[in-house]
C-alpha cells in the first residue's frame, strides 16, 4: 500500500489536461544529469504551479488529468518527481513514453479514467493498492484504477529497471 | 490475421503477441543521442560492472540536438558519450552528421521490418518506411544497450483510410496537421496504419513528414506501407533486397477511420499546441518576425525544393529572418550541388549545418517575448522555442509567408 497526501494538479477547479514534458521539466534544464538537482525544476514551466517543489513533501501523491506527460521522451520529467519524493501519480491517462519512464524508474503510476469524479481533494490522505488498483480514503474505496501489469509490478517491486535487469537471466 | 506491428513484433519476440499483452521485444538498432545519451552512459556505469553493451555493432550514438554543442553542458555530455563509444567500439554519428533517425535511414541501418529505439520522441518517424521505432527515456535505452531487448505492451492498431484527392494545392504537412485535427484523441496509445490514394501519392520525404507527426497525434507509431519507390529507396540505402512487412487482408483493427481529404487545404497549428489546427485562410492578418525551415518533420531535400521554388528570384520581407536547417549532411550537400542553397541565400535566408535546429533550444536561435515565428517543425508548446509564439505549417506556407511578411498560403499562379 502506498499512503500519501494528495495534490490535484488543477486550474480553476479542474484537472489540467495535456500537461507536456516541457511544462513538467523545461528543456533549458536538460543538461542536468544529477537527479537531486532536478527536484527544484518540477513543474517549473506550468503556470500556477511553479512553486510546487517548495510545497511538496516526501510521500505526496499527484492526481493529474488526461494525457499527462505528452511530448518529449525526457526521463527528467519523471526523475524530478522521484527526487522530490513523490510516491505515486494517478492520472486519467498518460503519454505512452511518460508511463514507461515512470515504471522503469520505480515510480508508481496508475490510470484511472474517473479519478476526477472521486471524492478526493488536495490535502486529503489516500491509500493506494497498486496490485488491485483500489484507492482508499478513510478506509473506504473511493476510486478504482487499472492495476499495473505483471511485468510492470515486477519492475516496481525490484525498485527500478536496472535492479530488475540484475535478476534477469 | 495480423496488423503490421503484430507481424514485426512476432518476428522479434518469443512471447505470444496479442494486443494488451506485455512482451519482450528484440531490438535491432539501439541508439542514444546527445540529449539523453550522457544519462544512458551514467546509468550503465553506475548500475553495472562491465558488460555494458550487448552488441556494439547494433549500437550507435547520434548527436543532433545541440550540433555543434551550444552550451558547455551539451559539450560535456557529447564528450561523455564519445569516450564511452571509443571504449566500447560503438559508432558515433557526430555533430556533423544530422538528425539521427534520418541518418540511420539514409545509411540503410533502419529499413522496413527493423525494430529501433532511441532517446528521441520522434523515433516513430521510421514508420514512414515500414520500420518500428520508438522514442524512450534514458533508463529504457540503457537497458536496451545492455540486454538488446525491451518490454513493450502490444498496442491496438487503428486503420486510417484517406478518401478522395484534394482539389487545392497540398503538402504532406497539411495532411499531417489535418489528420491531427480529425483524429483528436483517437490514436492515443495506439499504432496507426495509413492507406488511401493520397498515401500512394507520397514520396519518401513526404512519408517522413506524415509519420513524424504521429507523436503529436498521441500514437505509438504510424506505419505507411512501403510502395515500389520506397522499397527502391531502401534498397539503394542498404545495398540489399528489402522485403517489407504488410498487414494481412483480414487483420483485426481496433477501429477503422475514414477521413475525406477532398477539401484538404493548407493548414496551420496555432501557438501552444500542434492540435489547435485551422486552415491558413481562416487566420486573421498575422505579421511574422521569424521563419524556421527544418526539423525531422520538414527538413528534407523535397522540403527545401518547395521553399526554393517559392522564394526564387524574390527577397524575404524586410524585418523578417528565415532560418534554414537541413536534416542531414546528405541533404545539405545536395542543396549545395543542385543550386538550392544559392536560391535561398539570394532570397536572404540563413542556412545552418544539419541537425534538429529550431526544435532544440538554441541551435539556430530562440524567440523573444512577442516574437511571431512560423515554423515547419512538429511542436509549438509554450516556451519550447523561446518566449515567442510559434505557428506550425508546411514549407510552402512558411516560404510564402516569409516573402509576404505575414502568414499566407502560396498564391496560385
Amino acid at each position: 500500500m502506498i499512503k500519501g497526501r494528495v495534490w490535484k494538479v488543477e486550474r480553476d477547479g479542474k484537472l489540467i489536461d495535456d500537461i507536456d514534458t516541457d511544462m513538467i521539466y523545461h528543456n533549458k534544464y536538460l543538461h542536468i544529469v544529477d537527479r537531486k538537482e532536478m527536484a527544484k525544476y518540477a513543474f517549473s514551466n506550468l503556470e500556477g504551479w511553479k512553486d510546487f517543489p517548495e510545497k511538496a513533501r516526501k510521500g505526496d501523491v499527484l492526481i493529474v488529468g488526461e494525457n499527462f506527460g505528452c511530448g518529449s521522451s525526457r526521463q527528467h520529467a519523471v526523475d524530478c518527481f522521484i527526487s522530490l519524493g513523490i510516491a505515486a501519480i494517478i492520472g486519467k491517462s498518460f503519454g505512452a513514453i511518460y508511463k514507461r519512464n515512470a515504471i522503469n524508474s520505480g515510480l508508481a503510476i496508475l490510470e484511472c479514467k474517473d479519478i476526477d469524479k472521486a471524492d478526493i481533494k488536495t490535502g486529503d490522505e489516500i491509500e493506494i493498492n497498486i496490485e488491485t488498483g483500489e484507492i482508499f480514503k478513510n478506509g473506504v474505496v473511493v476510486a478504482k484504477a487499472k492495476p499495473m501489469s505483471k511485468i510492470q509490478l515486477e519492475i516496481y517491486k525490484a525498485g527500478n529497471l536496472f535492479e530488475y535487469a540484475k535478476k534477469m537471466k | 490475421m495480423s496488423t503490421i506491428i503484430e507481424k514485426i513484433f512476432s518476428m522479434h519476440s518469443k512471447d505470444r503477441v496479442e494486443v494488451g499483452e506485455t512482451i519482450w521485444l528484440d531490438i535491432d538498432v539501439r541508439t542514444a543521442r546527445d540529449f539523453g545519451g550522457a544519462q544512458v552512459v551514467k546509468n550503465l556505469l553506475e548500475n553495472y560492472d562491465g558488460n555494458y553493451v550487448e552488441n556494439a555493432n547494433k549500437t550507435f550514438f547520434t548527436f543532433d540536438t545541440s550540433a555543434p554543442a551550444k552550451t558547455i553542458g551539451y559539450a560535456q555530455n557529447q564528450q561523455i558519450c564519445r569516450k564511452f563509444a571509443r571504449q566500447q567500439g560503438i559508432r558515433v554519428f557526430d555533430v556533423d552528421a544530422g538528425i539521427g533517425t534520418h541518418v540511420l535511414m539514409e545509411e540503410g541501418i533502419i529499413h522496413a521490418g527493423v525494430t529501433a529505439v532511441g532517446t528521441d520522441s520522434h523515433y516513430n518517424i521510421v514508420g514512414a518506411i515500414g520500420a518500428f521505432g520508438q522514442g524512450m527515456g534514458d533508463v529504457d535505452i540503457a537497458f536496451v544497450f545492455k540486454t538488446g531487448k525491451t518490454w513493450f505492451e502490444v498496442p491496438p492498431t487503428i486503420k486510417v483510410h484517406f478518401n478522395g484527392m484534394p482539389s487545392a494545392a497540398w503538402t504532406a504537412k497539411d495532411l499531417a496537421l489535418f489528420t491531427i485535427k480529425k483524429l483528436g484523441r483517437k490514436a492515443l496509445g495506439k499504432a496507426i496504419e495509413f492507406y488511401g490514394e493520397i498515401i500512394d501519392a507520397l514520396s519518401v520525404d513526404a512519408r517522413i513528414t506524415l509519420a513524424s507527426m504521429v507523436t503529436e497525434m498521441g500514437g505509438i507509431i504510424g506505419f505507411i506501407p512501403p510502395d515500389d519507390a520506397t522499397i527502391k529507396w531502401m534498397e539503394m540505402a542498404t545495398g540489399k533486397k528489402v522485403e517489407p512487412v504488410y498487414a494481412d487482408k483480414d487483420a483485426s483493427y481496433d477501429e477503422e477511420i475514414d477521413i475525406d481529404v477532398s477539401n484538404l487545404k493548407p493548414m496551420i497549428a496555432l501557438p501552444g499546441s500542434p492540435s489547435n489546427v485551422r486552415a491558413v485562410e481562416e487566420l486573421p492578418y498575422t505579421p511574422i518576425d521569424t521563419v524556421f525551415i527544418g526539423s525531422c518533420t520538414n527538413g528534407r531535400l523535397e522540403d527545401m525544393h518547395m521553399v526554393a521554388k517559392i522564394v526564387k528570384g524574390k527577397k524575404i520581407k524586410d524585418g523578417v529572418t528565415m532560418k534554414v536547417v537541413p536534416t542531414t549532411r546528405r541533404v545539405w550537400k545536395s542543396m549545395l550541388e543542385d543550386g538550392t542553397m544559392k536560391i535561398l541565400a539570394d532570397a536572404g535566408a540563413i542556412i545552418s549545418n544539419p541537425g534538429c535546429g529550431g526544435c532544440a533550444a538554441g541551435q539556430i536561435g530562440m524567440t523573444g517575448e512577442g516574437e511571431i515565428q512560423i515554423s515547419t517543425a512538429n511542436r509549438n508548446f509554450k516556451g519550447k522555442q523561446g518566449l515567442g509564439e510559434t505557428y506550425l505549417a508546411s514549407p510552402a506556407t512558411a516560404a510564402a509567408s516569409a516573402i509576404a511578411g505575414y502568414i499566407t498560403e502560396v498564391e496560385n499562379d
